[in-house]
């Protein structure tokens, strides 16, 4: 086996100088009949030529989403990713070292981690962020947890907006863990009354912007409503290049930001791995969940960094920490923050501007469609479409013409027959315009 | 032919009259100190070229950006050396032995960081039509039934995205299958043994468990009767690793699930040294309900700096069908992957979701191809071999260090107490960080709590036997050296690292969480 040294004479002389006649004497303390004899009945190992054929052969089944006009978002999307930032990744210093609980020698993970702390700061307009979640929808389940001890309430309130996998992520939780949550029903035409649901028991009020359904919210109301009943916002932002353009939760009166980094620097891959932000403001660093890196000095006076304030985490507190959460999501948090330092603000807003305009044109060009309807006033870089008929059968026949069409809002909200005729469309920088003219006449052929 | 460089310039070196010259910058060599990128980045510079956006009307509806993101931006050539000169400063186990216990720091195959990055695992989006997706989906599968039939279990949630999100995602399924029971409300307490990982009662307190802690025996293990005594109709469950965090397998495990069986509780496994037994032992033979399995440790995914992780959980039967979605069903054959639990079929009860989507698709291509190339005889051969390894180092030191257990055979993992370096004024943390002068990242320290200055060393299955006898013969030259009083060199150790010892005290009563402009 090609990833083990051992050789048959190095084990037979280990094994005499531990004293052991064989290997399953050092397995002595199983219990009897309880040591594997009979085989698995899985395959023998293999080297690589083999495995990756037969890797190549599951991955030719799937359709890469650059192969063919795609318009799918939803809450991960498909955005270039300079060349630079695979590469510093793989560095074996960051690939193969772990959470860096020797400072001396972990310098280069806890600087990178203080730069991707203040750069997440900075992008949510918040004073404080952490060094990263699993991705945007445990962050704010962990937010609502957060709200919750910050306020000694146990009731969340939970926008229509909210990505229908956050709100039932959030839900489990809350169900689980002894609160107590409102669920507004979906709101795909940005119009809800969710100010009337504040009161004296609100811990927190949850709201995505742009909304699942692309609406873009202004916070400061609802920030005012809380902070009036004593209640904190948690904003959810789940396409952060949002950010380059719109202004920041944080400007806007947010208390704890939540959100999916994914779109800097980290590739779709089906769902994860990606990386959790959470941001808060300074006075309430003590229950801000996740590991925090810290600027400090070392015994020669050089500045340096370490992991600090532990006394929140479970290795230090267990049952009495503010969260059970210990591996996170470092190197996603690493490709986040180099893709971020490439763009820097010129570039992230030239991103954003880009998005933007070539979503606004997808959806000018689609509002062309007879029998399309373009539900949105506001959107970003992705908009609901209203399609005579089903939604999802649409977006099938579109996938038969090698059109990836958006999500039909079903996928996500089986039992709301009344939203079975959404579609869900984003565009990126990676869209052309002849993907949208395809689109278009696709959709056309289709309906 | 005339050789100038012999010509031109001295090819031998000057003998060496004072070691302590200072360099004129703070660059030492080839290390480089490296700035912030606040320092050193302009707000106007890009690494990144990008076309003119189309002018169009506005959609964002009056809600543009005014306040400014101040973000700084590098060139690539600057972003290249910055990335680089700061992972120079990163210990790795591409570098050297990595012992540190209870985190496998295992060697991380590339042809696995290859396999990820195919466009048909890595461009793919998880909400595309299933159609365009049955390869990702046959490949969780795939690795669905490799982790089954490996830990003898009836069912798995691969979705949760590390370990401890793995064991809210078991225990989650246990509460579920109380309430089911109309038990629920009355048990109210886990039972986790004093060695246990924070996680193990910080996962339990997150669901208002209420946790009683279980001594260990004089030999590092768990008494079945003492657990006896604990059980009662209030116990909802015991959290109990194995391997424990005392590197020792239990042995009286089934003794003891059969106790918490017996009582109404459940058995939750902690698997997070699954790495010892895989393929020796299934887990589900011996009474376990549920138990996580991180893919970062016992299937080398990469560690990443701390992360991403990966951790699915085997379910035994009475909780499989409390599987979160989404879920893998078997269809005329053929995995199909349920997204919604209003898509569940009578005996699939889905207690709710984890995370958004479907789990880690990354770090589940990278453990497939490391057991497609292990094979089951390699996985086998993995455990063996960690165990053999440890108990290698273990035997090495322990005429120079102390076990607090006496002398018995380890797991994948020898435990050392300070015992060998109290009279000499040396603590584990002076020991550690004495190590890092000598090339080595040190093993775990101060843990299991339990065991007076722990250190804790797990050389995994990756180290030959001469990295072993490197490895042992310098723990050897240390120990002596602080046997010989030499209390000082460890004290302001490390010496040799890019940093001197770090002020933690410092860094908690005065954070500086983030950069700010000087005022």
């Amino acid at each position: 086996m090609r990833y083990l040294p051992q050789t048959d004479a190095d084990r037979s002389a280990m094994l005499a100088r531990i004293g052991v006649p064989d290997i399953d004497a050092l397995f002595a303390d199983v219990p009897k009949g309880k040591l594997v004899t009979d085989p698995h009945g899985l395959p023998r190992g293999q080297g690589e030529i083999s495995v990756e054929r037969h890797m190549n052969r599951l991955a030719a089944k799937n359709v890469a989403a650059g192969s063919v006009p795609f318009f799918v978002g939803a809450g991960a999307y498909r955005h270039h990713v300079p060349a630079s930032v695979d590469h510093l990744i793989q560095r074996s210093e960051f690939l193969t070292s772990y959470t860096p609980y020797q400072p001396e020698i972990s310098q280069g993970t806890l600087q990178t981690l203080f730069e991707f702390q203040t750069q997440v700061a900075l992008l949510t307009g918040m004073e404080v962020a952490n060094g990263g979640m699993y991705d945007g929808s445990t962050a704010t389940a962990e937010a609502i947890l957060m709200a919750r001890r910050l306020t000694g309430r146990a009731k969340a309130v939970l926008s229509g907006g909210l990505h229908p996998h956050y709100r039932d992520v959030a839900e489990t939780i809350s169900r689980m863990s002894g609160g107590t949550h409102e669920a507004m029903p979906p709101a795909p035409t940005a119009e809800e009354d969710i100010l009337s649901r504040i009161d004296d028991q609100t811990a927190c009020v949850v709201v995505q912007t742009p909304t699942f359904y692309g609406h873009l919210v202004d916070l400061r109301p609802i920030a005012e409503a809380c902070h009036a009943k004593g209640a904190l916002l948690v904003a959810v932002v789940t396409e952060v290049v949002s950010l380059g353009a719109i202004e920041s939760p944080g400007a806007q009166g947010a208390d704890i930001v939540a959100a999916e980094g994914q779109s800097f620097g980290n590739p779709l891959t089906f769902g994860g791995p990606y990386v959790g932000l959470l941001a808060t403001r300074d006075k309430f660093i003590r229950q801000l969940p996740g590991r925090l890196t810290g600027e400090t000095v070392d015994a020669a006076g050089e500045r340096g960094f370490v992991l600090t304030l532990s006394t929140r985490e479970q290795h230090i507190r267990r049952e009495k920490a503010t969260s059970n959460i210990c591996t996170s999501s470092g190197l996603c948090a690493l490709a986040f923050s180099i893709h971020l330092t490439l763009l820097g603000s010129a570039g992230l807003a030239k991103l954003a501007a880009i998005n933007h305009a070539n979503a606004v044109r997808l959806a000018e060009v689609l509002a062309t469609v007879k029998g399309i309807r373009v539900l949105n006033d506001t959107f970003f870089n992705e908009f609901t479409i209203r399609v005579p008929g089903n939604a999802a059968e649409i977006v099938e026949k579109l996938t038969q013409r090698g059109i990836l069409g958006g999500v039909p809002v079903s996928r996500l909200e089986p039992d709301r027959p009344d939203l079975a005729d959404l579609i869900v469309v984003a565009a990126t920088e990676l869209t052309t315009a002849d993907d949208r003219s395809m689109f278009a006449a696709a959709l056309a052929e289709v309906l | 032919m005339l050789n100038t460089a012999e010509r031109s310039r001295p090819t031998q070196p000057a003998p060496i009259s004072a070691d302590d010259v200072e360099a004129v910058g703070k660059a030492r060599g080839i290390r480089n100190e490296e700035p912030l990128i606040f320092e050193v980045g302009r707000a106007e510079v890009s690494g990144v070229d990008l076309p003119e956006p189309e002018t169009v009307t506005s959609r964002l509806g009056g809600l543009e950006r005014k306040t400014e993101l101040g973000l700084p931006g590098l060139s690539e050539p600057e972003a290249l050396r910055h990335y680089v000169r700061l992972s120079k400063q990163n210990y790795a186990i591409d570098i050297n032995t990595y012992p540190l216990g209870s985190c496998t720091m295992k060697h991380n195959a590339r042809l696995n960081e290859k396999m990820a990055r195919l466009p048909g695992f890595g461009d793919i989006h998880p909400l595309q039509p299933l159609s365009t997706v049955q390869g990702a989906v046959d490949l969780m599968q795939e690795l669905s039934h490799w982790l089954m039939t490996l830990t003898g279990m009836e069912a798995i949630a691969l979705s949760p995205k590390a370990g401890a999100h793995g064991e809210l995602c078991g225990m989650m399924a246990i509460k579920t299958a109380l309430a089911a029971r109309g038990e629920d409300a009355t048990r109210t307490t886990v039972l986790a043994p004093q060695s246990a990982h924070g996680t193990n009662p910080a996962t339990a307190a997150v669901l208002g468990y209420r946790i009683e802690s279980i001594p260990a025996r004089a030999d590092g293990t768990v008494d079945p009767e003492v657990v006896k005594a604990k059980l009662g109709p209030h116990v909802a469950a015991i959290m109990l690793t194995n391997p424990n965090t005392c590197g020792l397998f239990e042995p009286d495990i089934i003794a003891i699930a059969d106790a918490v069986h017996a009582a109404g509780a459940f058995f939750y496994c902690d698997g997070a040294n699954l790495n010892a037994i895989l393929g020796k032992v299934r887990p589900g033979e011996l009474g376990v309900d549920a138990m996580h399995i991180n893919l970062h440790k016992t299937l080398s995914t990469p560690h990443g700096g701390g992360g991403p992780g990966s951790g699915p959980v085997v379910l035994s039967a009475t909780l499989a069908p409390y599987a979160p979605v989404p879920f893998i069903r078997m269809e005329n054959g053929a995995p199909v992957l349920i997204e919604e639990s209003v898509h569940a079929l009578e005996g699939e009860q889905p207690f709710g979701r984890m995370t958004a989507f479907h789990g880690q698709m990354g770090m589940y291509v990278r453990a497939l191809a490391y057991l497609l190339s292990h094979g089951e005889d390699g996985v086998k051969s993995a455990s063996e071999t960690a165990v053999l390894n440890a108990n290698y180092v273990r035997v090495g030191l322990r005429d120079v260090m102390t076990q607090p257990f006496g002398d018995r055979i380890c797991m994948h993992e020898a435990l050392f107490d300070d015992r060998f370096l109290e009279p000499h004024g040396v603590t584990t943390l002076d020991f550690a960080k004495a190590m890092i002068d000598e090339g080595y990242h040190p093993m775990t320290m101060y843990f299991p709590l339990v065991v007076h200055g722990a250190l804790l060393i797990e050389p995994t299955e990756s180290e030959s036997k001469e990295s072993l006898d490197q490895f042992i013969e310098t723990m050897r030259g240390l120990a002596a050296r602080a046997k010989a009083g030499d209390a000082a060199s460890f004290k302001t150790a490390p010496h040799f690292a890019p940093r001197r010892r770090l002020d933690e005290t410092r860094a908690a009563r005065q954070p500086r969480l983030r950069w700010r402009p000087a005022t």
